[in-house]
Protein backbone atom coordinates (compact mmCIF):
# COMPACT_ATOMS: atom_id res chain seq x y z
CA UNK A 1 0.00 0.00 0.00
CA UNK A 2 2.51 2.29 1.09
CA UNK A 3 2.12 4.39 3.63
CA UNK A 4 3.16 8.23 2.90
CA UNK A 5 4.92 9.81 5.52
CA UNK A 6 6.49 12.54 3.21
CA UNK A 7 4.85 15.10 1.04
CA UNK A 8 7.33 17.30 -0.69
CA UNK A 9 6.54 20.72 -3.13
CA UNK A 10 8.31 22.69 -5.10
CA UNK A 11 7.18 26.03 -6.68
CA UNK A 12 9.38 28.68 -8.45
CA UNK A 13 8.37 32.26 -7.52
CA UNK A 14 9.28 35.27 -9.47
CA UNK A 15 9.91 37.40 -6.04
CA UNK A 16 12.74 37.84 -3.65
CA UNK A 17 12.96 35.91 -0.95
CA UNK A 18 12.79 38.28 1.17
CA UNK A 19 9.11 39.23 0.28
CA UNK A 20 8.49 35.20 0.39
CA UNK A 21 9.82 35.18 3.81
CA UNK A 22 7.48 38.22 4.65
CA UNK A 23 4.49 35.57 3.43
CA UNK A 24 5.05 32.88 5.36
CA UNK A 25 6.02 34.74 8.97
CA UNK A 26 4.09 37.70 9.05
CA UNK A 27 0.04 37.75 10.09
CA UNK A 28 -0.60 40.16 6.90
CA UNK A 29 0.98 37.36 4.69
CA UNK A 30 -0.25 34.36 6.03
CA UNK A 31 -4.02 35.55 6.58
CA UNK A 32 -3.26 37.09 2.49
CA UNK A 33 -2.52 33.21 1.01
CA UNK A 34 -3.56 30.74 3.99
CA UNK A 35 -5.54 31.60 6.97
CA UNK A 36 -8.60 33.83 7.03
CA UNK A 37 -6.95 35.00 9.72
CA UNK A 38 -3.26 34.61 11.24
CA UNK A 39 -1.48 35.62 14.57
CA UNK A 40 2.46 34.63 15.18
CA UNK A 41 4.83 34.91 17.41
CA UNK A 42 8.00 34.01 15.38
CA UNK A 43 10.73 32.63 17.35
CA UNK A 44 11.55 29.06 18.10
CA UNK A 45 9.45 27.93 20.47
CA UNK A 46 6.82 30.68 19.87
CA UNK A 47 3.61 30.05 18.45
CA UNK A 48 0.95 30.72 15.65
CA UNK A 49 -2.63 30.28 15.18
CA UNK A 50 -4.33 30.28 11.97
CA UNK A 51 -8.43 30.61 11.76
CA UNK A 52 -10.80 30.22 8.52
CA UNK A 53 -14.25 31.76 8.04
CA UNK A 54 -15.46 28.01 8.15
CA UNK A 55 -14.80 27.93 11.78
CA UNK A 56 -11.55 25.50 11.59
CA UNK A 57 -8.33 26.50 13.63
CA UNK A 58 -4.49 24.94 13.53
CA UNK A 59 -2.08 25.51 16.02
CA UNK A 60 1.25 25.54 15.11
CA UNK A 61 4.43 25.56 17.11
CA UNK A 62 7.28 27.74 15.45
CA UNK A 63 10.40 25.28 15.49
CA UNK A 64 13.02 26.83 13.00
CA UNK A 65 13.56 30.57 12.07
CA UNK A 66 16.02 31.43 9.89
CA UNK A 67 15.28 34.49 7.55
CA UNK A 68 15.29 34.60 4.86
CA UNK A 69 15.92 30.69 4.37
CA UNK A 70 14.06 28.05 6.68
CA UNK A 71 10.99 28.08 8.36
CA UNK A 72 9.33 25.43 9.73
CA UNK A 73 6.71 24.50 12.42
CA UNK A 74 4.55 21.58 13.93
CA UNK A 75 0.81 21.15 13.91
CA UNK A 76 -1.44 18.46 14.19
CA UNK A 77 -3.02 16.25 11.96
CA UNK A 78 -6.06 17.03 10.43
CA UNK A 79 -8.89 14.76 11.58
CA UNK A 80 -7.11 13.67 14.38
CA UNK A 81 -8.34 13.96 17.98
CA UNK A 82 -7.58 17.97 19.39
CA UNK A 83 -5.51 15.67 22.49
CA UNK A 84 -3.56 13.43 19.95
CA UNK A 85 -0.30 13.70 20.48
CA UNK A 86 0.83 13.40 17.19
CA UNK A 87 1.80 16.27 15.01
CA UNK A 88 3.54 16.59 11.77
CA UNK A 89 6.42 18.89 10.97
CA UNK A 90 6.18 21.20 7.98
CA UNK A 91 9.65 22.85 6.56
CA UNK A 92 9.28 25.72 4.32
CA UNK A 93 13.05 26.21 2.20
CA UNK A 94 13.76 29.13 0.13
CA UNK A 95 16.65 29.64 -2.35
CA UNK A 96 17.35 32.05 -4.68
CA UNK A 97 16.88 31.19 -8.15
CA UNK A 98 17.79 34.64 -10.20
CA UNK A 99 15.04 37.26 -9.33
CA UNK A 100 12.66 35.32 -7.76
CA UNK A 101 13.00 31.77 -5.38
CA UNK A 102 12.68 28.04 -5.35
CA UNK A 103 10.43 27.53 -2.62
CA UNK A 104 10.17 23.71 -1.22
CA UNK A 105 7.84 22.48 1.35
CA UNK A 106 7.88 19.57 3.06
CA UNK A 107 5.56 18.28 5.28
CA UNK A 108 6.77 14.94 7.53
CA UNK A 109 5.45 12.81 10.08
CA UNK A 110 1.99 11.08 8.76
CA UNK A 111 3.48 7.09 9.52
CA UNK A 112 4.98 8.10 12.96
CA UNK A 113 4.86 6.45 16.53
CA UNK A 114 5.60 3.10 17.27
CA UNK A 115 2.43 1.06 18.23
CA UNK A 116 3.15 0.63 22.01
CA UNK A 117 2.91 3.92 22.47
CA UNK A 118 -0.16 5.03 20.77
CA UNK A 119 -2.14 1.65 22.31
CA UNK A 120 -1.35 3.15 25.36
CA UNK A 121 -2.52 6.86 24.45
CA UNK A 122 -5.58 5.57 23.37
CA UNK A 123 -6.36 3.09 25.68
CA UNK A 124 -5.69 5.61 28.58
CA UNK A 125 -8.27 7.89 26.60
CA UNK A 126 -11.18 5.55 26.15
CA UNK A 127 -10.87 4.48 29.95
CA UNK A 128 -10.85 7.73 31.25
CA UNK A 129 -14.18 8.28 29.49
CA UNK A 130 -15.83 5.28 30.77
CA UNK A 131 -14.24 6.35 34.63
CA UNK A 132 -15.46 9.95 33.97
CA UNK A 133 -19.17 8.36 32.98
CA UNK A 134 -18.63 6.37 36.20
CA UNK A 135 -17.53 9.32 38.91
CA UNK A 136 -20.91 10.87 37.55
CA UNK A 137 -23.18 8.07 38.23
CA UNK A 138 -21.58 7.53 41.34
CA UNK A 139 -21.71 11.59 41.95
CA UNK A 140 -25.94 11.53 41.15
CA UNK A 141 -26.60 8.19 43.52
CA UNK A 142 -24.72 9.91 46.02
CA UNK A 143 -27.05 13.40 46.02
CA UNK B 1 8.90 4.37 9.61
CA UNK B 2 7.71 1.56 12.11
CA UNK B 3 6.93 -1.17 10.17
CA UNK B 4 3.63 -2.19 11.50
CA UNK B 5 1.78 0.86 10.87
CA UNK B 6 1.28 0.33 7.64
CA UNK B 7 -0.25 -3.35 8.02
CA UNK B 8 -2.42 -2.20 10.67
CA UNK B 9 -3.96 0.51 8.38
CA UNK B 10 -4.56 -2.37 5.67
CA UNK B 11 -6.00 -4.51 7.99
CA UNK B 12 -8.64 -1.64 9.29
CA UNK B 13 -9.30 -1.13 5.16
CA UNK B 14 -9.80 -4.29 4.81
CA UNK B 15 -12.39 -4.11 7.70
CA UNK B 16 -13.98 -1.46 6.14
CA UNK B 17 -14.34 -2.84 3.03
CA UNK B 18 -17.05 -5.05 3.82
CA UNK B 19 -20.44 -3.34 4.71
CA UNK B 20 -22.01 -5.50 7.50
CA UNK B 21 -18.61 -4.88 9.12
CA UNK B 22 -18.73 -1.15 8.88
CA UNK B 23 -22.47 -1.59 9.81
CA UNK B 24 -21.19 -3.09 13.08
CA UNK B 25 -18.71 -0.93 13.78
CA UNK B 26 -21.05 2.16 13.08
CA UNK B 27 -23.23 0.88 15.43
CA UNK B 28 -20.89 0.42 18.65
CA UNK B 29 -19.84 3.69 17.82
CA UNK B 30 -23.04 4.90 18.16
CA UNK B 31 -24.10 3.25 21.05
CA UNK B 32 -21.36 1.73 23.05
CA UNK B 33 -20.33 -1.88 24.21
CA UNK B 34 -23.05 -4.58 22.69
CA UNK B 35 -23.26 -8.40 22.66
CA UNK B 36 -23.55 -10.06 19.16
CA UNK B 37 -27.17 -10.98 19.78
CA UNK B 38 -27.85 -7.28 20.57
CA UNK B 39 -26.21 -6.25 17.12
CA UNK B 40 -27.67 -8.75 14.35
CA UNK B 41 -31.21 -6.93 15.83
CA UNK B 42 -29.96 -3.79 14.24
CA UNK B 43 -28.30 -5.72 11.37
CA UNK B 44 -30.00 -7.29 8.30
CA UNK B 45 -27.53 -10.15 8.62
CA UNK B 46 -27.92 -13.15 10.88
CA UNK B 47 -26.29 -13.92 14.76
CA UNK B 48 -24.22 -15.84 13.63
CA UNK B 49 -22.49 -13.92 10.47
CA UNK B 50 -22.44 -10.93 13.78
CA UNK B 51 -20.43 -12.91 15.45
CA UNK B 52 -18.58 -14.15 12.67
CA UNK B 53 -17.43 -10.81 11.63
CA UNK B 54 -17.10 -9.37 15.55
CA UNK B 55 -14.50 -12.52 15.33
CA UNK B 56 -12.27 -10.74 12.62
CA UNK B 57 -12.52 -7.36 14.08
CA UNK B 58 -11.25 -8.41 17.38
CA UNK B 59 -8.31 -10.84 15.92
CA UNK B 60 -7.50 -6.93 14.32
CA UNK B 61 -7.78 -5.00 17.13
CA UNK B 62 -10.85 -3.33 16.23
CA UNK B 63 -13.19 -4.64 18.70
CA UNK B 64 -12.72 -6.18 22.18
CA UNK B 65 -14.32 -9.16 24.01
CA UNK B 66 -15.74 -8.45 27.69
CA UNK B 67 -17.83 -9.67 30.20
CA UNK B 68 -21.04 -8.34 30.17
CA UNK B 69 -24.24 -9.15 32.42
CA UNK B 70 -25.32 -12.47 32.66
CA UNK B 71 -22.01 -13.91 31.13
CA UNK B 72 -23.02 -12.91 27.54
CA UNK B 73 -19.52 -11.37 25.96
CA UNK B 74 -20.16 -7.89 24.72
CA UNK B 75 -18.01 -5.94 22.25
CA UNK B 76 -16.83 -2.82 22.45
CA UNK B 77 -15.11 -0.49 19.38
CA UNK B 78 -11.02 0.20 19.57
CA UNK B 79 -10.48 3.18 17.96
CA UNK B 80 -6.49 2.71 18.14
CA UNK B 81 -6.02 0.90 14.69
CA UNK B 82 -8.55 3.61 13.35
CA UNK B 83 -6.31 5.90 14.49
CA UNK B 84 -3.55 4.77 12.48
CA UNK B 85 -5.71 4.26 9.22
CA UNK B 86 -6.74 8.31 9.70
CA UNK B 87 -3.42 9.14 9.42
CA UNK B 88 -2.78 7.49 6.42
CA UNK B 89 -5.75 9.27 5.21
CA UNK B 90 -5.05 12.67 6.39
CA UNK B 91 -1.62 12.39 4.12
CA UNK B 92 -4.10 11.72 1.41
CA UNK B 93 -5.84 13.85 2.48
CA UNK B 94 -3.33 16.83 2.75
CA UNK B 95 -3.37 19.32 -0.31
CA UNK B 96 -0.33 21.72 -0.38
CA UNK B 97 -1.01 22.49 -4.24
CA UNK B 98 -3.95 24.94 -3.51
CA UNK B 99 -2.05 27.03 -0.40
CA UNK B 100 0.49 27.29 -2.90
CA UNK B 101 -1.09 28.32 -5.84
CA UNK B 102 -2.82 30.97 -3.46
CA UNK B 103 1.00 32.04 -2.52
CA UNK B 104 1.98 32.46 -5.96
CA UNK B 105 -1.18 34.48 -6.52
CA UNK B 106 -0.94 36.41 -3.52
CA UNK B 107 2.82 37.36 -4.18
CA UNK B 108 1.96 38.66 -8.26
CA UNK B 109 -1.23 40.62 -6.43
CA UNK B 110 1.00 42.40 -4.34
CA UNK B 111 3.66 43.84 -6.29
CA UNK B 112 0.91 44.18 -9.37
CA UNK B 113 -1.04 46.37 -6.69
CA UNK B 114 -0.17 49.64 -8.40
CA UNK B 115 -0.93 48.58 -11.65
CA UNK B 116 -4.02 46.87 -13.27
CA UNK B 117 -4.71 43.36 -12.05
CA UNK B 118 -2.71 40.75 -12.21
CA UNK B 119 -3.20 39.14 -15.63
CA UNK B 120 -3.15 35.76 -14.29
CA UNK B 121 -5.52 35.91 -11.45
CA UNK B 122 -8.99 35.36 -13.42
CA UNK B 123 -10.75 34.82 -10.19
CA UNK B 124 -12.06 37.59 -8.54
CA UNK B 125 -9.82 38.83 -5.45
CA UNK B 126 -12.48 37.07 -2.74
CA UNK B 127 -13.50 34.34 -4.18
CA UNK B 128 -10.27 31.83 -2.78
CA UNK B 129 -11.28 33.17 0.61
CA UNK B 130 -14.74 31.21 0.66
CA UNK B 131 -12.92 28.29 -0.52
CA UNK B 132 -10.12 27.87 2.35
CA UNK B 133 -10.54 25.90 5.14
CA UNK B 134 -7.67 23.99 7.36
CA UNK B 135 -9.33 21.03 4.92
CA UNK B 136 -8.00 22.15 1.81
CA UNK B 137 -4.52 22.16 3.16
Amino acid sequence: MGFPDRIERTVVVAHPPGEVWAALTTPEGLSAWFGDEAAIDLRPGGSARMRWTDGSTADMRIERVEEPTAFGFTWPVYGMPTDDPRRTYVEFTLEPLGAGTRLTVIETGFAQLPEDTYRKGYDAHTEGWTSELGELVDHLDAA
Amino acid sequence: MPPDIEAIAEQVFTALADPSRRAILAVLAAGGPATATDLAEHLPITRQATAKHLALLAEIGLVTAEPGERRRVRYRLRSAPMQVAQQFLAALARDWDGPLDALKDHLDGTTASDRTAPSNSAAPPNSKKITKSRKAI
